[in-house]
């Protein structure tokens, strides 16, 4: 590590916070190019209808307008494709409609785009859209997923009942025969509330085409440029990757909802081609709610059998999964790969069945939202153990610490296919009993008790699967393209570096934590360093950032190709120094010949390298620039565990949280800073879901809670000042021995909360608790047990 | 956001001419509801006379009365020494409207004028007795609020000043909304020359009200053992994700409970 420490586990200040923070951000939005034009998509008001007729003529002629198009203008056009292919349980692929761009025949939710208006000013395009008129024929509205799957009314008339599949994983007779004979079996009924993932920046995309180079641009608010310009030019509009860029310059929080390939994307980037002119469309707020992809939103029954001392014997589950009208590129996956193999969690239970349904709802589409399935896995299993622990009367802890994986049991096969490599949850949970002063728990209740309030204590011990994936994993299980990461690391003639990867930076700091990483390797100062991303026509290629994989898949690319810059600067300083290669030691930025003191700086070699005066040029090229591409053995597994404290005053049901405590094993921590900024943020979406954030549909397919008057959004004030620690222990098969920390707090902290509630009002006969607990659910819960 | 003219007024009877002699006009006076409803196409008004300039704003106490002018932010009436002496509860309830930038710009006169039936400033008009002043009449608060978003404001009238009576003691608790943070339940409370006054807003369906059962059952003891238990009448509630009538209704009974317990 250099003076000043900028390398791996310093906790600098995040490099791009200036300019966050001075508002000196280049977001989409802020981008316009000469001659643009203005995209205002008319949306469907209703959530299900035949579209009749739909008459334009008045808005092509409306001042302004430069073009208006519906799906009929938009032959060759492809539909939005989905990344991800599931299977029946007999073996039939899911039932995969068709996403047109624009509406085709049939409107499927409140907000599918019907037609575009073309101006050239925002305020001509949506003035115009006013003036085009629409025949629909309304039709039922499918939105209660228990409701859809009885068949009636279809959303897509090739899905039957709704089913897009029905899918399984375990072994269904072998975990029915331990139940039968079981000694307890805890049931449950669980929802996980869908919710709106409310970026703080609404999406952006903005097409360009030069006729010269015959080249397209796409400018958008994405988590994965290189995914975006491979779905968007093979699959929907067959344009070439070399005649295509996508850039995602800065952006502002995506939280899962901007990995996805939007219609909208595609409808600017043709458009714009087709006009020969810039087109941009920047979403309004209300846009955002019905037309990013939602989360979560899942129905599940789950049982545990147990032993009578508490030892967990099997799990079975049965899940609906709501995909909405049209899947979203993960969207399959999310409810089954990232659901079902995670109900182990950090507990030896040998044996499990889940069976997931997944449901076409005229509802937005349903895809990966911070935590993505695990979560909901989580939810399930930790709502499961909670309730197994008050029915046969053991402590929370205990039966936890009962049912843990132990240390030396590592690397340990789940039965739901994966294998966990490394993990130590008696230590993360030794550090959460103490920074929640958990003995001190009576004496605050009893105190709160005198104040005529119930307090209650929630546990939540945790695993996630994270650092998606191993490709020949994620290819067996559907999906439709690798998981790698890739890195190319420039070092220049004064030995600056400038990273170019295929991570993206939409909050996560990766501007600083990467520099770190070449602090670390190379010892130069992370001023020094450029991480650049976002751009496929400055980035060799990338899979983008979600599932937490950035560091241990991105960076674990740029140490592979931080190492191959070392092998040849040894190479060098070793003509140099006129020393064999084996005798060159590399440390804190310098080169020696080992047991004598020559040495030589990086740069002096970066310089080397460029000017190749004294240069083995017959055995090395010169230049100093390394590629790698990096495809993990497996999916990395952090864990941990939250423990919640609530204060609730029963004569309003208005829940407090007193005290939250987060220990977290993200694996080794390149800065402390961000790990704790992750697990700050996290906390507080996965205290939304649990306290404050619920989508509401109403049975005709209308948003209820389409505005910030209606979605409670998390503020500042709802939340506690949060105990956080991290106990690391090493992921055994990256090289940084990093496991992710960006969804631990979505994943962990839920649970807690909702135990917590749980555990106040279990005196009161209270034992389940819907999400999101606003006041009045959870004065009605006292309400119906007392 | 549509097109409007916009022209600014040079005191309140100015305003009401050129409000009147427009097509469809509105006067403007901090713009918070005002401008978002035309954002979002819900207003479509063809001129804004804006009250800036009228000369209406500021707070002055004189004998029995806190007067607060019609384009007095929220952030004075909370933070006005005269105020928070006089009638600590109205301050208070000033303080805790919106957010920052919501009670830099927003206005007594234009939450008034607005009767939002989640709104706070008609719980204390209402609980306090207040007097409307308008360029034309005074309008007692009782006759003031007509239904949602409804007032017995004539076209073109407009509201020049609150009078409030001061009260022997008074308070409001709001139990917010948890996603707009309006009140999902708001009670203003008050025994004083305007008699025993209960104003409950966020909760009936017309809107603010008086709940006479808990004024008279206060009659005979202010204190908050007197509304143990209590409820409204949950027919008369109003319906939404948030709360069900039948919490309202309970909520009415707690919060009103609770005011006269925090009364000073
Ligand atoms: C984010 C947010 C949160 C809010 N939270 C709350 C809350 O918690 N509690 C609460 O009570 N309010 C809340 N409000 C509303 C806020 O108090 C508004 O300021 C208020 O309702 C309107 O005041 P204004 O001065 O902005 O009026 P404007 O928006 O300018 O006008 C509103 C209406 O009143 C009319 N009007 C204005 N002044 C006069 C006058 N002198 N005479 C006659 N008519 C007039 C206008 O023509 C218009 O129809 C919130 C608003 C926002 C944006």
């Amino acid at each position: 590590m250099p003076d000043g420490n900028t390398g791996i586990g310093a906790a600098v200040k995040r490099k791009e916070d200036g300019r966050f923070l001075t508002g000196k951000g280049r977001f989409t939005d802020d981008i316009n190019r000469p001659n643009q034009t203005f995209a205002y998509f008319l949306r469907s008001s209703v959530a299900h209808a035949n579209i009749k007729n739909v008459d334009t003529s008045a808005a092509l002629t409306a001042e302004g307008v430069v073009a208006v198009y519906t799906n009929g203008d938009m032959e060759g056009v492809g539909g939005v494709p989905c990344g991800w292919g599931l299977t029946f349980q007999n073996g039939d692929p899911m039932v995969e409609p068709v996403h047109p761009i624009l509406a085709a025949g049939k409107v499927r939710h409140v907000g599918d785009p019907i037609a575009v208006v073309i101006a050239e000013t925002k305020k001509q395009a949506k003035a115009a859209a006013a003036l085009i008129k629409i025949d629909l024929e309304d039709l039922p509205a499918v939105v209660n997923m228990t409701n859809a799957v009885e068949g009636g009314t279809l959303v897509h008339e090739e899905a039957a009942n709704n089913i897009c599949y029905d899918w399984a994983i375990g072994d269904k007779d072998e975990v029915d025969k331990v139940f039968d004979g079981a000694d307890h079996v805890t049931s449950i009924e669980i929802i996980n509330n869908r919710l709106i993932p409310n970026a703080i920046e609404p999406r952006v995309a903005i097409g360009d085409y030069d006729a010269v180079s015959q080249k397209y641009t796409l400018y958008t608010s994405t988590q994965s440029p290189h995914v975006i310009r491979l779905l968007m030019g093979a699959f929907v509009l067959q344009i070439p990757e070399h005649k295509l860029r996508v850039v995602a310059p800065d952006v502002g929080g995506g939280f899962g909802s901007k990995t996805f390939h939007y219609a909208e994307e595609a409808m600017v980037t043709w458009a714009a081609g087709h006009l020969g002119r810039p087109v941009k469309w920047t979403a309004e707020r209300s846009e955002s709610f019905v037309s990013d992809a939602h989360g979560r939103d899942h129905v599940t029954t789950a049982e545990l059998a147990l032993s009578k001392d508490g030892k967990f014997l099997a799990l079975r589950e049965k899940t609906y999964a709501n995909m909405g009208a049209y899947l979203s590129t993960f969207g399959p996956a999310i409810a089954t790969y990232l659901h079902s193999t995670l109900l182990a969690g950090v507990y030896t239970t040998p044996l499990i069945y889940s069976n997931i349904i997944a449901v076409f709802t005229n509802t937005v589409a349903v895809d990966a939202y911070r935590g993505a399935g695990r979560p909901e896995a989580t939810y399930i299993l930790e709502r499961l153990v909670d309730r197994a622990a008050r029915e046969l009367g053991i402590d929370q802890v205990e039966i936890r610490r009962k049912n843990f994986i132990p240390p030396d049991a590592f690397p340990y096969q789940t039965p739901v296919a994966l294998e966990y490599d490394s993990g130590d949850y008696e230590a993360t949970l030794a550090s959460a009993l103490e920074g929640a002063d958990v003995d001190g728990f009576e004496a605050r209740k009893s105190k709160a008790a005198k104040n005529g309030k119930l307090r209650g204590v929630g546990y939540s011990t945790y695993v996630e699967a994270c650092g998606a994936a191993p490709s020949a994993v994620a290819g067996a299980l559907g999906a439709r393209a690798g998981l790698y990461e890739s890195a190319n690391v420039r070092v220049h003639p004064t030995g600056s570096v400038t990273v170019f990867t295929g991570s993206h930076s939409h909050g996560q700091g990766h501007e600083t934590a990467f520099a770190q990483l070449v602090s670390e390797q190379i010892g130069v100062d992370i001023d020094s360093v450029e991480i650049a991303h976002g751009d496929t026509d400055q980035v060799q290629f990338g899979m983008g950032t979600y599932a937490s994989r950035s560091l241990a898949v991105g960076g674990s690319a740029i140490v592979k190709a931080l190492d191959k810059i070392i092998d040849k600067s040894k190479k060098i300083a070793a003509h140099i120094m006129e020393a064999a290669e084996s005798d060159i030691e590399f440390e804190d930025g310098t080169f020696k010949v080992a047991g004598t003191d020559k040495s030589m700086g990086f740069g002096e070699v970066a310089l080397a390298a460029y000017v190749p005066h004294n240069y083995p040029l017959d055995v090395l090229e010169p230049g100093l620039e390394e590629s790698a591409f990096y495809d993990p053995a497996n999916f990395t597994y952090p864990a941990g565990c939250h423990i919640c404290e609530v204060e609730i005053d029963p004569t309003t049901g208005v829940v407090e949280i007193v005290n939250f405590t987060a220990a977290d094993d993200p694996g080794i921590v390149i800065n402390p800073i961000i790990v704790e900024g992750q697990i700050h943020g996290g906390v507080a979406q996965g205290i939304g879901q649990a306290l404050l954030e619920g989508c509401v549909y109403d049975d005709n397919g209308q948003l209820i809670t389409g505005t910030y008057m209606d979605y409670t959004m998390p503020r500042a004030d709802d939340l506690p000042s949060y105990v956080v620690s991290t106990e690391s222990s090493r992921c055994t098969h990256n090289p940084l021995g990093v496991k992710g920390v960006g969804e631990v707090g979505t994943i962990g902290a839920t649970p807690a909360v909702i135990n917590a509630i749980v555990d106040a009002l279990s005196e009161l006969g209270v034992t389940d608790m819907p999400m999101p607990a606003t006041p009045q659910t959870v004065w009605r819960a006292i309400q119906e047990a007392s | 956001m549509s097109e409007f003219n916009y022209a600014m007024a040079s005191s309140a009877d100015d305003a009401s001419t050129q409000v009147k002699g427009t097509g469809d006009g509105s006067l403007i006076a901090g713009g918070m509801t005002l401008i978002p409803s035309i954002k979002l196409g819900l207003a479509t008004p063809t001129d804004l006379i804006d009250l800036a300039g009228a000369g209406l704003s500021g707070i002055s106490v004189e004998g029995t009365t806190v007067t607060i002018g019609a384009m007095t932010r929220h952030v004075d009436v909370a933070s006005s020494k005269e105020v928070v002496n006089a009638v600590p509860a109205l301050s208070g309830m000033a303080s805790g409207i919106g957010d920052p930038q919501v009670r830099n710009r927003g206005t007594i006169g234009g939450s008034v004028a607005n009767n939002d039936p989640a709104a706070d400033y008609p719980a204390a008009c209402l609980g306090l007795g207040a007097t409307i002043q308008t360029n034309d009449r005074e309008i007692s608060a009782d006759d003031f609020f007509t239904g949602l978003f409804t007032t017995a404001l004539k076209e073109g009238e407009v509201i020049t000043s609150v009078g409030f009576p001061i009260p022997e003691r008074a308070a409001y608790v709001k139990f917010p909304n948890p996603a707009s943070r309006y009140a999902l339940v708001g009670v203003f409370v008050s025994d004083g020359p305007m008699g025993i006054r209960v104003a409950v807003t966020g909760a009936g369906i017309n809107g603010v009200y008086r709940e006479s059962s808990f004024e008279s059952a206060l009659s005979g003891a202010w204190e908050s053992a007197t509304l143990d238990g209590v409820k409204a009448d949950e027919s008369s509630m109003a319906s939404d994700i948030h709360a069900a009538a039948d919490y309202r209704a309970h909520l009415v009974g707690e919060i009103a409970r609770r005011a006269v317990a925090a009364s000073v």
